[in-house]
């Protein structure tokens, strides 16, 4: 009972990990990105060149994983999707899905079609067992790596300048602009932070969902469903939704396994129904 | 895409102008029907056009006429599918016409039903909704195999001959022949359609959907209404795959054939029914010839195709055709008054 | 598309020369339908990879035909499959229709093969039914109940009382669940629970923490090619392989293709099925050799069904002395027998499907590289699923 629970959270840390980066394009800059997936991807192969092929260790590509793929989405945001803000959300939906079909053949082009591995070092395989709870290694390593994560964005966000200023542009882009912030700027770096997030899940979780080049289209529809369940004003919006669809998922499929994902794509539609703008969002004039 | 603003004297010629027939329009017809005799050899590629520009049109009621995005349409064309194979297989109702107006029929009350969940929220939510129903719909198909097949498609459907005389060829003649004659016949209820006052009230909506209200158009109600019709339509696409190729899997629930409509009316421009049938022939050449050329790398280029769209503008692309509606304009004299009408 | 347009303008005269039953042909069309792209990418990029290693060794003609294969990508959607069989069919007039590595497309195309009289060479899947929907269908890859029903002697005589089944949710899993509980079953054996997952999309915890709870002392396992890795890894994860809980079933899980990359977890995984990379016969050796300088991957149980397919259809056009139609090249395969890479194999000339030996491997670590060695034979087994009617 408890290791289910253990396991719905390291799972629901890892859609929030890569997913918030997505939540934070849609609630900053109103914009769809259904391409996230292909950022997380980036992090993942890299991690898997740098661990398999090169022989760097584990926990070190991780953030290189990060700042790789941040790189890349950095590159994009101001070559590519900057032009692409203004457009209507068609535009978008039909720019980033273009954008996840050529990652998808390219990738399947550089490092062929089949699952691919990280090799982790034997030290996080396995489990042990404490006070009768069955505890995976290398899911308590990803409940650590999230859960500081989280606290950390939720800091930044909440306390520093960087914050106050993301936030400002939120709330209200034009007055915003207006005091003399450089919203274009903020967008940058948050889209490549985004991003970056995004990588370093793909690197995490190559280990536990597996990692081909089809994975942004298998897991483009998770990360839309946290996003829109969360709501895109909050980081705790997402974070609680990705939980809940993290031990809602491992559950559902322990007990009732006859019912598969049917019961989260419902849920979803249904709490989209109820309340369009998100389960945890405040009311927002957007 | 909105009624240009013209004087009131024009404003009836202009109406009147919009529905009548344009010579390129019976071009387009006439060369499609003399398909049939001209290229026996690609009727099954002409098929697949056919049904797939029929789904193109539907999204078209409501992405370019309602103003709905969409990213879940297929759940109403697999479900039109799944119904007629169903019929067929279980010898319910073995003649193919009346099994497809079933299937549309039966498409059409899970649009009304679902037409509700739209009618709130963002794009993103809607977006999302829709998406959730073709996902929903696939789980069931997945879940209930007794009925469905399952993972494996439903197996064992053979097709009756249309009307009883006309048998399913093996290489597609008659296939093409129905589906050209049913995408026909809807085309020409849908130009009716959206050319009636209920279709331009339906633009109205789309434009400004507070403004509309404001002047006595009940929105919600129309907007469920082009979605029911449209989900009838696509249905009605699903059926003509599903006994075109005595077949149905899961995969006509897939999000990619979702998305792949939206590249096909993006492709031919939205919002003047044709879009939706010249998208579906570029993008069926198009996706038959880079798949020959490299099996294994062919989306690339598809997706290459959709993000440069979007950069140089969809506009931009579509503006290919206006030498094409200029040289129509100059054949049809009433849009040329309208046209200079628009210049002053 | 002005080329497309000559193909279409050739093409129709093509058929009106036909008409006139004058029409010789030299080269021989085999239309390869294999996904190149979508879930079962794998598999289409192993038996290409096969086909043309076989082409490169025996050349390109064969009793006085030129062989043309013309691929196409069915990209893991079996309607796909459909209109692309067609279009082989009427349009490229192509003799031999091959590949299928899911076992929907197989079966979508045989009322095709039955009206063209063409030759439905199935070379992935491995569904029991298959070969029986047309006259026209012969197998070069496996049958599930095949390495089902050994697996099931195997335990059953290896001390294993009590299974839990964890097969993907589509007619070859359930073909191999049903080979494995009625043979498993009928020699005394347990099953505590048959768990299906979903063939997309998985994530195998959920359902192997259940699996663990039963506390068997094996688990049956069959995911599709391609998947086992991730089985494998969560399986690890678990703690199962610590835990004395064995993994058994058919091949499929302990892929050649994606064994290297899943990690000491898979070792002493002891599976049932009729080729091993680690096969050790010169034939394979040398096939191994070449398949590995040609790509940069290891062949698996796909690949060789891609490479026996092509000898069969060198061999049958060698018999009937160039003669490709469906009935002179169907009666050519049946019955004919060769040494493939695997073992010695043979065509069942009743069921016009594959007799193989089956082989009981567990993988092991050599020279640093997991293998699936074998270590026991059983001969020239039959479709399990066709002799019990």
């Amino acid at each position: 009972m408890l290791t289910i629970l253990f396991d719905g959270i390291a799972y629901g840390m890892l859609l929030f990990v890569l997913a918030c980066g997505l939540a934070v394009t849609l609630g900053l800059m109103n914009f769809i990105n259904l391409a996230h997936g292909s950022f997380a991807m980036a992090g993942g192969y890299v991690t898997v060149v740098l661990v398999n092929r090169l022989g760097v260790p584990f926990l070190l590509s991780l953030p290189i994983a990060f700042l790789a793929s941040a790189g890349i989405g950095f590159i994009f945001e101001r070559t590519l999707y900057v032009h692409v803000y203004r457009k209507s959300h068609l535009d978008q939906v039909l720019f980033t899905i273009g954008l996840v079909f050529m990652s998808v053949a390219a990738v399947d082009y550089v490092m062929g079609s089949g699952q691919v591995f990280v090799q982790v070092p034997s030290a996080w395989q396995g489990k042990f067992d404490a006070f009768g709870v069955g505890i995976g290694r290398y899911r308590l390593l990803i409940i650590v790596i999230c859960g500081l994560l989280t606290v950390a964005l939720q800091f930044i966000l909440a306390y520093t300048r960087f914050g106050s200023r993301l936030r400002a542009a939120v709330d209200d882009g034009r007055v915003a602009r207006g005091l003399g912030i450089n919203v274009n700027w903020i967008f940058a770096l948050t889209f490549a932070f985004g991003s970056g997030l995004a990588g370093l899940g793909g690197a995490l979780g190559a280990e536990i969902l597996g990692l081909d080049p089809s994975f942004p289209l298998k897991f483009m529809i998770y990360f839309l469903i946290v996003v829109t369940v969360g709501g895109t004003s909050s980081i705790t919006g997402p974070f609680l939704a990705s939980l809940l669809l993290g031990i809602g998922d491992v559950a559902g499929k322990y007990y009732v396994p006859t019912l598969g994902s049917f019961v989260i794509y419902t849920i979803m539609i249904v709490v989209l129904v109820w309340r369009p703008q998100g389960l945890f969002s405040r009311a927002t004039s957007r | 895409m909105t009624p240009p603003p013209i004087a009131v004297r024009t404003a009836t010629e202009w109406l009147s102008a919009r529905a009548r027939w344009h010579p390129l329009e019976i071009v387009f017809w006439f060369a499609a029907f003399a398909a049939i005799y001209l290229f026996p050899a690609r009727h099954l590629i002409l098929t697949e056009i056919a049904w797939l520009g029929l789904f193109a049109l539907s999204l078209d009621l409501i992405l370019g006429y309602a103003g709905i995005i969409s990213l879940g349409h297929a759940a109403f064309f697999g479900f039109g599918a799944y119904t007629a194979a169903l019929l067929a297989k279980h010898e319910i109702i073995e003649e193919p016409v009346l099994a497809l107006l079933i299937s549309g029929c039966a498409a059409m009350a899970l649009g009304f039903v679902t037409s509700f969940l739209v009618l709130r929220g963002s794009d993103l939510t809607r977006l999302m909704v829709t998406l959730g129903v073709a996902l929903v719909l696939r789980e069931l198909a997945n879940r209930y195999g007794w009925l469905t097949g399952g993972a494996d498609g439903l197996q064992g459907v053979s097709i009756k001959p249309v009307l009883g005389v006309f048998r399913f060829d093996m290489f597609g003649h008659t296939g093409y022949t129905y589906s050209l004659t049913v995408l026909f016949i809807l085309f020409l209820v849908a130009r009716r359609l959206v050319n009636s006052p209920f279709g331009l009230s339906l633009l109205s909506v789309k434009s400004n959907p507070l403004r509309s209200s404001a002047i006595g158009i009940s929105v919600d109600a129309r907007l469920v209404a082009i979605y029911t019709v449209a989900a009838g339509y696509a249905g009605i696409a699903g059926a003509l795959l599903a006994q075109t190729t005595a077949f149905a899997s899961l995969e006509v629930f897939s999000f990619d054939r979702s998305a792949d409509l939206l590249l096909v009316l993006i492709i031919g421009g939205a919002g003047y029914l044709y879009g939706g049938l010249i998208g579906a022939i570029i993008f069926k050449f198009m996706q038959d010839y880079l798949s020959a050329l490299t099996p294994q790398y062919w989306p690339f280029w598809i997706g290459l195709a959709l993000v440069v769209i979007v950069l140089v503008g969809r506009d931009r692309i579509t503006s290919w055709t206006t030498p094409i509606r200029l040289m129509a304009a100059r054949l049809n004299w009433r849009a040329l008054a309208r046209r200079s009408a628009e210049r002053l | 598309m002005l080329s497309r347009c000559m193909i279409g303008a050739t093409v129709s005269l093509a058929i009106g020369a036909m008409a006139n039953g004058a029409f010789a042909q030299d080269t021989v069309k085999i239309g390869l339908i294999v996904s190149m792209t979508g879930q079962q990418a794998s598999t289409g990029k192993q038996i290409k990879a096969a086909v043309d290693l076989y082409m490169k060794e025996h050349g390109d003609s064969v009793a006085g035909k030129k062989i043309q294969v013309i691929l196409r990508d069915s990209a893991s959607i079996p309607d796909n499959t459909k209109r692309l069989a067609q279009e082989l069919i009427v349009n490229d007039r192509v003799n031999i229709i091959a590949g299928f590595e899911i076992t929907p497309a197989a079966l979508v195309v045989a009322p095709l093969a039955t009206e063209a009289k063409v030759v439905e060479l199935v070379m992935a899947a491995g569904t029991s039914i298959i070969t029986e929907r047309s006259p026209y269908i012969v197998r070069t890859s496996f049958t599930l109940p095949q390495s089902s029903v050994i697996i099931a002697d195997w335990a059953a005589k290896n001390s294993i009382k009590k299974v839990v089944t964890i097969v993907s949710d589509y007619a070859p899993g359930a073909d191999a669940e049903k080979s494995f509980v009625g043979q498993f079953t009928g020699t005394g054996g347990q099953v505590a629970e048959q768990i299906k997952v979903p063939l997309a999309n998985p994530d195998f915890a959920p359902f192997l923490q259940r699996a663990a709870d039963a506390k068997p002392d094996a688990i049956f396992i069959f995911v599709p090619s391609g998947q086992g890795g991730t089985f494998m890894k969560q399986y690890a994860e678990r703690g199962l392989d610590k835990a004395g809980i064995k993994l058994i079933g058919p091949g499929d899980v302990t892929d050649d293709d994606l064994l290297p990359g899943m990690g000491d977890a898979a070792i002493g995984t002891v599976t049932a099925h009729m080729y091993s990379a680690d096969h050790p016969s010169a034939k394979n050796k040398a096939y191994v050799a070449a398949f590995e300088k040609a790509n940069n991957f290891r062949p698996n149980f796909m690949s060789v069904g891609g490479y026996d397919g092509m000898n069969l259809i060198y061999e049958a056009l060698k018999k009937t002395g160039g003669k490709a139609d469906g009935d002179s090249l169907i009666a050519a395969m049946k019955g004919m027998s060769w040494e493939s890479p695997r073992g010695p194999i043979s065509i069942d000339p009743e069921t016009r499907d594959i007799i193989q030996n089956i082989y009981i491997r567990k993988v092991e670590n050599k020279n640093g590289q997991l293998y699936n060695v074998e270590f026991q034979t059983f001969e020239a087994v039959k479709d399990f699923g066709k002799i019990k009617k």
